[in-house]
């Protein structure tokens, strides 16, 4: 069968300085320029990386290929580059199909207006026709279950809602190709088993899906093909289990107590504020805790613009991308009034560790109210070993993700039982 | 549907063939652009009229009755406003459109559609406003007594001059301030200019004779002038119109060039 998704010799180039400073101002350029003259441009050690680099990929109509990789594999790269959003450096790529992109829940959608405009323009944007939208209304807004406040601008709906809404309308999309970057991790669970839902229905009707994900079980519950990415290249492209074996072999392997994040794509959020870096503290140089020991935890951060009313917070994933907790700035702090543009630093310690040994993910999230303002999904891989500490004596690997003591009687005879 | 993804997209971005397979979403845009910018405000769409309204009157107490500036046989505040409409038009949707891809950064990192729909549809969006501001010129005249001739006929095209030389700036400063976020400090004042170097409260004939062709290189002169003969029935340079068209196509190139170029990086610079 001839592939619907064709990608020869793809390869993307960033140049780093143009990523680390945001936006340039005219006289930074024109500076440049004044000393470039007369010399090569490329000789000022401007440095450049690929961020993709030799991939080639056939994919035939009606498979289901996740895409794993640690962060800055290029996975969240090769979705901009299929979804057009950014062009290839090199290479080239086919498609044979309408296509339709998911990269974050809510794309077009506007606080201004009524939830039913929303529903078109957002529609729109992503790519359905106008009559197309009308046919689909009543089932979008069924499923989203906002049927009452149709005629209420967003930005009066809960949180909850406009995901609902947000999801529905994409949900509704049905191109031949459906390109899915990690949409579900700030969900909660509830809706995210609704979005796995809907993309399994998706999946069965024969739509071709490229699909992003951190989550191990989503990826081996919908795929039946994994490309799993390193460095910008496939690694390995086949089998869903043995590339997801080989994948948490090699996570288990980085192991840095500092990861800097100001480089890395693989975010998402609006971007007032930036995570760059994030630091697990008093543990040597590698990210291991022992279990029930207090772990303590770095942000370094930057403020683009000001924000007010913020809350960060940490959540931990295992491996397998479940979401165990999220640590809270909002207990200790409650909401942070303000911030204004600058860097910041900050600690966040965790007294009552009760994660099983094992291995985990950490992801910082800064939100003020409901709007993502960063949040770096999969940012530090660290360890939880086992430590004999007591609470659970006498078992070298207890089962489940948490670690919760509690003290028993010893069995007394009960003859009437 | 076939789509080839390729490292240099070239004039594709601005091709004809995709934006019109994309005219549904530029007719959403337009009207959320329309939806939002009067969202919340008390007078509404008032403002399209209240804006040059007003400048007529400043206009005409400072110029005509102040400075002794003459308007010939058009009473002053109507050759203002004429005048001030495609002008108001021009600044309004050259600034909203000059913001309108950084405004849109989340939506265009996160889904492509031909990029140029959004400074397009916001340009669009203004001409409503213009429209509206036509309207009022309709009591304006009969209280002045002057009565529009067949030259009215011209006014579609005056306006199409308008909005050409509206989408040039607009699309290529837009462009711009993806990269240098200077134009947000630079534009404003440089509107502020532009306005004393168009021909609005005053016409390119009064000019000294051997400086019209230099107020004629400025791309708003021609359909400001535009606008005063179909709406009043004055006279017009057709040198002047000329000059001032080449100038647009200059204009329009230069735009069109900057955001292919910045259209190809957007998402990694924005």
């Amino acid at each position: 069968m001839d592939p619907i998704i064709s990608v020869r010799g793809l390869g993307k180039q960033y140049r780093l300085a143009t990523r680390r400073a945001a936006y340039a101002t005219l006289r930074e350029s024109i500076m440049r320029r004044l000393r470039g003259l007369g010399r090569d441009s490329t000789a000022d050690g401007e440095r450049t990386f690929w961020a993709l680099r030799d991939v080639s990929v056939d994919v035939a109509p009606g498979e289901v290929v996740g895409v794993i990789g640690r962060n800055g594999a290029g996975k969240s790269t090769l979705l901009k580059v299929l979804s057009r959003i950014t062009d290839p450096t090199e290479g080239e790529v086919d498609l044979y199909g309408r296509v339709g992109c998911l990269l974050e829940v809510g794309t077009g959608f506007h606080a201004e207006l009524t939830g039913r405009d929303n529903v078109f323009l957002s529609g729109a944007v992503l790519g359905m026709r106008r009559e197309e939208i009308r046919r689909k209304f009543d089932d979008i807004v069924g499923f989203a279950g906002v049927a009452a406040f149709l005629d209420t601008p967003v930005k009066y709906y809960s949180s909850g809602m406009t995901m609902r809404l947000a999801f529905s309308v994409a949900a509704h999309l049905d191109p031949e190709i459906l390109i899915i970057d990690e949409v579900l991790a700030v969900g909660d669970a509830a809706f995210q088993q609704k979005c796995l839902g809907k993309m399994g229905d998706a999946a069965r009707q024969g739509r071709t899906i490229l699909f992003v994900s951190h989550n191990m079980a989503a990826v081996r519950g919908l795929c039946r093909r994994v490309l799993l990415l390193d460095g910008g290249r496939i690694v390995m492209d086949g089998d869903v289990d043995a590339c997801i074996s080989r994948y948490l072999a090699d996570a288990s392997e980085s192991g840095a107590n500092q990861v800097d994040l100001s480089m890395t794509h693989s975010r998402q959020g609006h971007g007032e504020l930036r995570f760059h870096r994030i630091t697990l503290c008093a543990t040597g140089d590698r990210a291991i805790v022992p279990a029930g020991r207090r772990i303590e935890l770095q942000l370094d951060m930057r403020v683009e613009t000001a924000v007010s009313d913020v809350e960060l917070s940490v959540a931990v994933d295992t491996a397998e991308g479940v979401r165990v907790c999220e640590w809270s700035s909002g207990a200790t702090l409650g909401r942070i009034a303000r911030l204004e543009p600058g860097a910041y630093r900050l600690n966040c310690g965790v007294d009552q560790n009760i994660l099983s040994p094992g291995r985990y993910v950490l992801a910082p999230i800064a939100r003020t109210g409901r709007r993502i303002l960063d949040y770096v999904p999969g940012a530090m891989p660290f360890e939880i070993a086992w430590s004999g500490d007591g609470v659970h004596d006498g078992r070298d690997d207890p089962s489940g993700l948490v670690r919760v003591g509690s003290t028993w009687t010893p069995p007394e005879s009960a003859p009437g039982i | 549907m076939h789509i080839r993804i390729r490292p240099n997209r070239g004039w594709t971005a601005l091709s004809p063939h995709a934006l019109w397979a994309h005219r549904e979403l530029l007719a959403l845009l337009i009207w959320r652009d329309l939806r939002v910018r009067y969202a919340q405000t008390a007078l509404g769409a008032a403002w399209a009229v209240l804006q040059p309204l007003s400048m007529m009157l400043l206009f005409s107490v400072v110029f005509s009755r102040v400075s002794g500036l003459h308007s010939g046989r058009v009473p002053y505040p109507l050759f203002a406003y004429a005048a001030l409409l495609p002008w108001t038009f021009f600044s309004n949707a050259t600034t909203h459109a000059a913001h309108s891809l950084v405004a849109s950064a989340h939506i265009l990192t996160k889904v492509y559609f031909p990029r140029v729909l959004v400074p397009l549809a916001t340009v669009l969006s203004c001409l409503v406003d213009l429209l509206l501001g036509l309207v009022m010129l309709a009591p304006l005249m009969a209280f002045y007594r002057a009565a529009p001739g067949w030259h009215l006929l011209w006014l579609p095209l005056a306006v199409a001059l308008a909005t050409i030389v509206a989408l040039g700036a607009g699309i290529g400063i837009a462009a711009v301030n993806v990269k240098y976020r200077d134009v947000r400090f630079a534009l404003p004042f440089a509107i502020q200019l532009w306005l004393f170097a168009s021909p609005v409260f005053y016409s390119t004939e009064q000019l000294p004779a051997r400086w019209q062709w230099v107020a004629a290189l400025n791309p708003v002169a021609a359909p400001i002038e535009a606008f005063r003969a179909s709406l009043l029935g004055l006279p017009i340079d057709i040198r002047v119109l000329c000059i001032s068209g080449g100038a647009t196509i200059l204009l329009l190139a230069a735009a069109a060039m900057t955001f292919l170029r910045v259209e190809r990086s957007f998402a990694d610079i924005v």
